[in-house]
């Protein structure tokens, strides 16, 4: 199928002279969720402003649903709906008056039962004669939700939709997502909360100083890059790791009491019964052991770091020729 | 055309105005009419007739006009300033909506305000001074003109501007003296010489002269010069916005 977003080789310096993104390739998959990871700066922002026409790219091109962002803008905008990152509202008009708004300036015939659908969905339909500035913090970003959907888009971007929001709103602001992925809409998010990719996403990109490092399905990026760890609580606590055990990728807990063993889950031997029958041989018992995949968070870092390593081992190459 | 999208952002405005009754349409018009006491209906009895038009009428025309002005930039250059400010601009840029129509919406709005404005001046000086309007539609064109090509003006000054002092700094330091030194008090014939020419470098001159005329039949400046004036501004303010919108200047980056 084709993919419903086409960016190709997409990048932008600004004035200044700063480079936000370097040649960006990415597709998206229609009715997918996928979220876009990176640390602060990393060109997250950029990337989403340029597809929705707030920035204009320094060169690449981006169709969305076949319609280029540029010459086709009407066509590609009115695809696309766009909760920013910050809040941003008119604090003096009314729920009703916003959401009224953002449908008619996408040039949408008013259709008051779906607005007062969306309103209900998101729980702002008794809000919706309050005026903005009474609304508490939640309400706000949900109203910025109410008014991306009002002009009923195939693609909805949600940048950082969950920054600064308590737990529980965060539980909510997912399984509304989830809900609008039933209901056959796409969705972007970007995130440097690595938990809500690894809660939400189908695919799962890494973008690092303006490069994207990586596009991967998220169970396959887990499996691929995952490491275990096999933990064996002792009855007795260790002073340090025997001599004999010395070669394995061993580590011990601060007290002691627990004897961490890490594997490659790739890896064809994962060395845990040649490990086991070693702890045998020193006579080290234990009572309990458990393991543990590691987290879309270690991975990600493992991957920024690693992409920081080879960028200066360059850089040393560079300045030494 | 994307024409929901003109009608929002149309509505939009409106709604603030009408928000804002008071400090939008209540507070221009109240202090036009202290100008139509003070030099209409008291000083104005003491001085004598100029062009055949009595004082307090002849500065009527002069008195909408500042009040037209000054309301059609500051309506217009808020209007645009102010989603900047707050960051609500997103939407806009986000939104299939062309150039045209943006403008459309932001100086279609602050204009109409400006003429509704105006007429309602007009409508209270009636109250305090006698005056005709010789050629009604004249009188209209001209409002419409000066409204529309003013608040393409603040336009253009919302864009610009990045903070409020900004916003303030065009009407307050160079339209106000501007209008008050158009002739908005005075014929021009009565400065001296020289001061005759040099007034002929400020615009507003020209939109006192010739909305005067709609109303008396007489103007400082030939009409026809009037009108090129006014359309040369009204171009010029077009070729800027038109800029503003290729360049993305202080709107995209």
């Amino acid at each position: 199928m084709e993919p419903i977003i086409s960016i190709q080789g997409l990048g932008k310096t600004y004035a200044g002279g700063f480079t936000a993104l370097n040649n960006v390739d990415l597709q998206i998959k229609r009715g997918e969720i996928f979220a876009l990871l990176g640390p602060n700066g990393a060109g997250k922002t950029t990337l989403i402003s340029i597809v929705c026409g707030i920035v204009n790219a320094s060169h690449g091109k981006v169709t969305v649903n076949g319609y280029d962002i540029q010459r086709n803008y009407r066509k590609a905008r009115n695809e696309i709906g766009l909760v920013p990152q910050e809040i941003s509202t008119d604090a003096f008009e009314t729920v009703w008056a916003a959401v009224k708004f953002s449908r008619g300036l996408f040039g949408k015939a008013p259709n008051p039962a779906y607005l007062e659908k969306i309103l209900r969905q998101l729980s702002l339909w008794e809000k919706k004669d309050n005026k903005i500035i009474t609304l508490s913090g939640g309400m706000k970003r949900r109203l910025m939700i109410a008014k991306a959907l009002s002009h009923e888009p195939n693609v909805l971007f949600l940048d950082e939709p969950t920054a600064g929001v308590d737990v529980e709103l965060r539980q909510d602001m997912w399984e509304m997502v989830r809900g609008l992925q039933d209901s056959g809409v796409t969705i972007i998010l970007t995130t440097h909360y690595i938990e809500e990719a690894e809660e939400m996403a189908d695919r799962v990109g890494v973008i690092n100083h303006g490069e994207l490092v990586l596009v991967e399905e998220k169970n396959i990026l887990m499996q691929k890059m995952g490491e275990k760890e096999l933990s064996l609580n002792l009855p007795e606590p260790l002073q340090k790791i025997p001599d004999a055990l010395a070669d394995l990728p061993l580590s011990l807990s601060g007290d002691g009491s627990q004897l961490v063993y890490r594997f490659d889950v790739k890896s064809e031997d994962t060395g845990i019964a040649e490990f086991l029958r070693r702890l045998n041989a020193v006579n080290i018992e234990f009572r309990d052991l458990h393991t543990r995949e590691s987290s879309l968070e270690e991975i990600f870092v493992n991957l920024v770091n690693g992409a920081r390593r080879e960028r200066e081992e360059l850089l040393s190459k560079e300045t030494q020729e | 055309m994307n024409w929901y999208g003109i009608a929002a952002i149309y509505k939009f405005e409106m709604a603030r105005t009408w928000r804002t009754l008071m400090q939008s349409i209540a507070s221009p018009v109240l202090s036009t009419s202290l100008y139509f006491i003070v030099f209409g209906a008291a000083i104005g009895s003491r001085m004598g007739d100029i062009d055949g038009v009595s004082y307090g009428a002849f500065i009527i025309p002069g008195l909408v006009m500042l009040a037209l002005l000054s309301e059609s930039i500051s309506n217009a250059s808020f209007g645009i300033f102010f989603p900047k400010f707050s960051g609500t601009i997103y939407e806009v840029l986000s939104a299939p909506v062309s150039a045209f129509e943006i403008v459309a919406g932001y100086v279609g709005a602050a204009a109409s305000k400006s003429i509704i404005l105006g007429l309602l001046i007009l409508l209270t000086a009636r109250v305090f001074v006698d005056y005709e309007i010789a050629y009604p539609f004249w009188m209209i064109i001209f409002l419409t003109l000066t409204a529309v090509t003013f608040s393409l003006f603040g336009f253009i000054i919302g864009v610009w501007a990045d903070d409020f002092q900004k916003l303030q700094v065009i009407p307050l330091m160079i339209i106000t003296p501007l209008t008050f030194l158009g002739g908005a008090f005075y014929s021009i014939s009565m400065l001296p010489e020289m001061w005759q020419k040099i007034t002929l470098f400020n615009p507003v001159v020209y939109l006192i002269s010739s909305f005067r005329w709609a109303f008396y039949g007489v103007a400082d400046v030939n009409l026809g010069l009037s009108i090129g004036m006014i359309l040369l501004f009204l171009l010029l303010c077009l070729t800027t916005i038109w800029w503003i919108f290729r360049t993305g200047y202080r709107i995209k980056t």
